[in-house]
């Protein structure tokens, strides 16, 4: 099931004129910034398909920035989203690409700042729901609606075990999770929906666990 | 989930003697784990959004590039002149979904139902037909979920996305949504709210979405403006009595296959239908100036 509830319908509330256009991009932007934890000072932006035919049209361009400055889908401030991002010295680039891809909306997102970078894809599926379904070329399915930790570790036998263990003692459920690989052996990452929050105590304990390189967390 | 299509949902409302409302809150109630108070308030909170995009639309909006705006006030001004042809509560429920889309081609604040491109029809209806049924608040609240179960079949069986499925996946869906929701408000049987669905739907199969210049601004408000017609047309021949020959599920199964053999230049690429035509290309110019 794609959709889990009402609220999918009957919502976002947002800043027209697109749901899949604005307020999916806006969503998938704030994802992203979510990701990378605080604001970049550089955003590459890169649209295909739909996104990359009609992105003016539907201010599809302002929204994704709008995300990146942490903005909400009905957040006033996105139709002036590129000039606050120039403001707060964000170097913003967007590229129109013509490669086809699986999805019509489709978006990557690069964030960086000195070392720190993350990449990913996002689509924009309908009605404002977004999937992540790639980060730093990992193959992944992340709705963003969750409290989610993503765990960076290297591909060997007792991680998943350890990490699933600490979230137990907790108290912490998961919802949904999945684990993905670029090579046998080498580096790994974890996805995990939670019902929970997820406080720093268990983000520290998680960070010292062996063979764990990064933590990422994804607040609802 | 307590229901995977129309079918199911017909069902269990029946067994259980209750509406479809109820059952979509006590599925949100399981999948989301919130209470039913939270669940109701929040359905309150975009309920107020929906009535101030439409008094908001009734004052008059103008979109940044001036293709939309204005004609919610338009017709408005002819029901009450007393001429209007074809009922006022059919044209202020057409006149209050158009204010909605106006709003939101104007970048306005808009609550999706199921998109922002098609977010006139449900509150344009139930704002409308609210004149004559006088539902109470809660009953309204019950009429955005009814709503919300009929799009969360569409939504996971086919698709509500323009660029996934065209227009019939965005309007289409919005106008079923409402028939069937209008259905229930004025007391009509979880069965009839199913068959207006069905009704509505099928007569919005292969609408494609071919946005002018990829702006959701034309033909998307006047899609709205028909798309809550349909409706309202549909939910009177339910309640009559008239059931469509082909279940409801399988007019949802139908429109999902339509929508995957639809030519890309027709799923909201605005590279096909009224976006490539003479006019359409002109207005494109215009507006972005020759070629991206």
């Amino acid at each position: 099931m794609k959709y889990r509830s009402a609220f999918d319908i009957i919502g976002p509330v947002m800043i027209g004129p697109s749901s899949s256009h604005t307020a999916g991009a806006a969503r998938i932007g704030r994802v992203a910034r979510t990701l990378f934890g605080k604001q970049p000072s550089k955003a590459e932006i890169s649209l295909y398909g739909s996104f990359a035919k009609t992105y003016k049209g539907h201010g599809t361009d302002v929204a994704i920035v709008g995300g990146i400055l942490d903005f909400d889908t009905f957040d006033e401030r996105i139709p002036s989203a590129l000039q606050l991002a120039e403001e707060a010295g964000i170097e913003v680039i967007f590229t129109v690409e013509d490669t086809v891809t699986d999805h019509p909306n489709t978006v990557r997102v690069k964030l960086t700042e000195g070392d720190r970078e993350i990449e990913l894809v996002g689509i924009s599926i309908g009605g404002g729901t977004i999937e992540i379904t790639e980060l730093n070329s990992f193959e992944l399915k992340l709705s963003g609606e969750h409290p989610a930790i993503l765990v960076v570790h290297n591909d060997q036998f007792g991680v998943i075990s350890a990490v699933t263990n600490i979230l137990s003692k907790h108290q912490i459920n998961i919802g949904h999770m999945e684990v993905s690989r670029k090579e046998k052996g080498k580096m790994a990452i974890m996805v995990i929906e939670v019902d929970q929050k997820i406080d720093q105590d268990v983000m520290t304990e998680l960070e010292g666990l062996p063979n764990v390189t990064q933590i990422i967390r994804m607040v609802d | 989930m307590l229901f995977r299509n129309v079918a199911e949902l017909v069902e269990l409302a029946e067994n259980k003697g209750v509406k479809i409302a109820e059952i979509m809150i006590q599925q949100e109630i399981e999948v989301t784990g919130l209470t039913r108070d939270e669940i109701i308030a929040k359905m309150d909170r975009n309920l107020t959004v929906m009535e101030q995009a439409v008094e908001r639309g009734l004052k008059g909006v103008t979109s940044v590039t001036g293709l939309t705006g204005g004609d919610a006030v338009l017709l408005q001004k002819y029901i009450q002149s007393g001429k209007a042809l074809s009922g006022n509560i059919l044209l202020d429920a057409v006149s209050k979904a158009v204010a909605t889309n106006e709003v939101n081609a104007a970048m306005g604040i808009i609550c999706a139902t199921p998109t922002a491109g098609s977010a006139g029809v449900v509150p344009g209806t139930l704002f409308a037909v609210k004149e004559v049924l006088k539902p109470t608040r809660m009953e309204m609240i019950e009429f955005l979920f009814t709503s919300a179960a009929f799009g969360f079949v569409v939504a996971n069986n086919a698709s509500i996305s323009g660029a996934a499925g065209g227009c019939q996946a965005e309007v289409g869906s919005a106008s079923g949504m409402a028939a069937a929701s209008i259905v229930e408000l004025a007391g009509g049987t979880p069965k009839q709210a199913a068959e207006a669905m069905a009704i509505t739907l099928k007569n919005m199969l292969g609408l494609v979405c071919d946005p002018v210049a990829g702006l959701v601004e034309v033909p998307c408000v006047k899609r709205n403006a028909m798309g809550a017609s349909n409706a309202m047309t549909a939910a009177d021949m339910a309640l009559a009595g008239i059931t469509s020959r082909i279940p409801c599920d399988e007019v949802i199964n139908a429109m999902f296959l339509i929508g995957q053999s639809m030519p890309s230049a027709l799923r909201e690429t605005a590279e096909g239908g009224l976006a490539a035509t003479p006019t359409g290309r002109r207005l494109q110019e215009e507006i972005f100036g020759k070629k991206q």
